[in-house]
């Protein structure tokens, strides 16, 4: 006699004992700190909702609660947390671009090549680092005319808005070491009209340039410069920087207004 | 005397007033015992229970029977020594109306507590801010993705020091700078203009002595600002559509555009 099938409410039954096992367990609990959806039990209460951010690496940017007018959209554009973003977006697109480009004249341009024809989404991944290191510039531009605007650099916030300003120089930096990378000649030609611009710096003109560009000349050493400049030195300055930004922030009392 | 908060004085005379109307109305209900209202119609009148009410009562005869004593025994002391009247008066354990307790005095909040900050009204960033950061970063992801399958980055020719393209052009973000060359010294024009503008840019804050954030009230800020991004903006637009060959002005409708992003 065959066995007979466990029937639906059977395999119901089963499923429901085998998750709560599996969310009572104390390996699940480790995982997921109180506050997480995953958690056995989780209901939307105050408690919860603030458990949510306390609990989470990433989320514990924010403050458990901001003023109300703080989560209109029509305040901020979301233009800061927008750039912050596109910085994340840039990393993750430029370590893949990383893994097919080596910084020399002999091998950049063709390693190029090979990532827009060869490289399995290339094309796709170069396109959006392209794409989104101008968008990155146009909105922390922006941002920081919003926040003029708002008349938010006015005290407590006036060292906020300076280490703004520098993150926008870092940010027009990173895109303009960037911007040699690719070695054709809209990349050479581009960066020689803006390091001959920087050349006529008043004293140490010459010195400026010739440290900037390894030599009197663009050539290969400024694009071994330029690369570790543009993927390690200055992501790592900004990420310090960003990180003074987002914490004062919150030491001023979270972001302005409302008007 | 310390002045007694407004809030207090209210709460007190909204209870007098009730205790008054329900006065009234007990009398109303019972005109029979207009001229004295009987100890039951009082005790159900209030709130206090019978049992505290009968204790109160005996704590009252006994303590006006302690007054009087207390009050021979100050007589009596009144002749030796003035002092021995205040000493007597603190012995006894009773205020005016035989009420064990008295109000002192009254500390307002703010006066030895320094409150700052006003309540303000918040919200919970999970869900209210976290689900707008969200759709925020999802409608860019997929903005860029899109923009991204359809438009290539531009990737002219191998880098080649023998051929210079007419126009040369720097980076869009630098084109306003690469305008001013045209019109000043290369030290003016790249170096000290746009240093200024960046130190002017940092100082602002310590610059604008305005406290308000109301744009009526700082027009002359948002004014100066506005001309500043337009300044750029302009001179970024011209130096991007309206520069030929040898950097000169042409129209992007006549000669076609000499611009890569």
């Amino acid at each position: 006699m065959a066995p007979t099938p466990p029937s639906a409410d059977q395999v119901k039954q089963a499923v429901s004992d085998l998750a709560d096992k599996t969310q009572s367990s104390q390996a699940w609990n480790s995982i997921f700190r109180p506050g997480s959806i995953f958690r056995k039990g989780y209901n939307d209460s105050p408690r919860n909702r603030s458990y949510v951010i306390m609990n989470s690496v990433l989320y514990h940017l924010h403050p458990v609660k901001v003023k109300r007018h703080a989560v209109k959209v029509s305040y901020t554009l979301c233009l800061g947390g927008l750039s912050f973003f596109l910085f994340i977006l840039l990393t993750v697109t430029g370590i893949f671009l990383m893994f097919f480009y080596r910084p020399t004249a002999s091998a950049a341009y063709a390693d190029m090549e090979t990532l827009r024809s060869a490289v399995t989404f290339g094309l796709l991944v170069r396109n959006m680092h392209r794409w989104g290191a101008h968008l990155m510039v146009l909105s922390v531009f922006l941002h920081m005319a919003r926040v003029f605007y708002h008349g938010a650099y006015k005290s407590p916030r006036e060292f906020n808005w300076v280490i703004g300003v520098i993150l926008l120089t870092l940010t027009l930096l990173l895109s303009f070491t960037g911007y040699l990378l690719p070695w054709d000649q809209l990349a050479l030609w581009a960066v020689t009209v803006g390091t001959n611009m920087m050349g006529f710096t008043p004293v140490f003109g010459n010195e400026v340039r010739f440290v900037l560009l390894g030599g009197v000349e663009i050539g290969s050493d400024t694009l071994l410069r330029w690369y570790v400049l543009h993927v390690l030195m200055l992501p790592f300055v900004t990420v310090i920087f960003m990180a003074i930004h987002f914490w004062r922030v919150r030491k001023d009392g979270g972001i302005s207004g409302p008007l | 005397m310390t002045e007694i908060p407004e809030h207090l004085l209210k709460r007190a005379q909204e209870a007098r007033d009730r205790a008054a109307a329900k006065g009234d109305n007990a009398d109303a209900a019972t005109p029979a015992a207009a001229s004295e209202p009987s100890p039951a119609s009082a005790a159900a009148a209030s709130k206090i229970p019978p049992h505290l009410l009968e204790r109160a009562k005996a704590a009252r005869e006994r303590t006006a029977g302690t007054e009087v004593a207390a009050m021979a025994g100050a007589v009596a002391a009144a002749a030796p020594a003035g002092g021995a009247v205040a000493t007597a008066g603190a012995a006894a354990p009773t205020g005016p109306g035989g009420h064990t307790q008295r109000l002192l005095t009254v500390v307002k909040s703010g006066s030895i507590q320094d409150v700052k900050s006003a309540p303000v009204d918040k919200v919970h960033v999970w869900p209210h801010l976290l689900v707008v950061e969200f759709v925020a970063a999802l409608a860019v992801t997929a903005f860029l993705l899109i923009f991204s399958i359809f438009v290539n980055a531009p990737l002219l020719e191998l880098a080649d020091f023998n051929a210079t393209p007419n126009p040369s052009k720097a980076p869009w973000y630098f084109l306003g700078l690469q305008e001013l060359l045209t019109m000043f010294h290369p030290m003016v024009a790249g170096v000290t203009l746009p240093g200024f503008a960046l130190i002017l840019l940092i100082l602002a804050p310590y610059l604008d002595k305005n406290p308000s954030n109301k744009p009526e009230k700082r027009k002359f800020a948002i004014s100066l600002m506005t001309i500043h991004l337009m300044f750029w903006t302009v001179l970024v637009m011209i130096g991007s559509f309206f520069r030929g060959p040898g950097f000169n002005f042409v129209f992007p409708w006549e000669a076609g555009l000499f611009f890569e992003l």
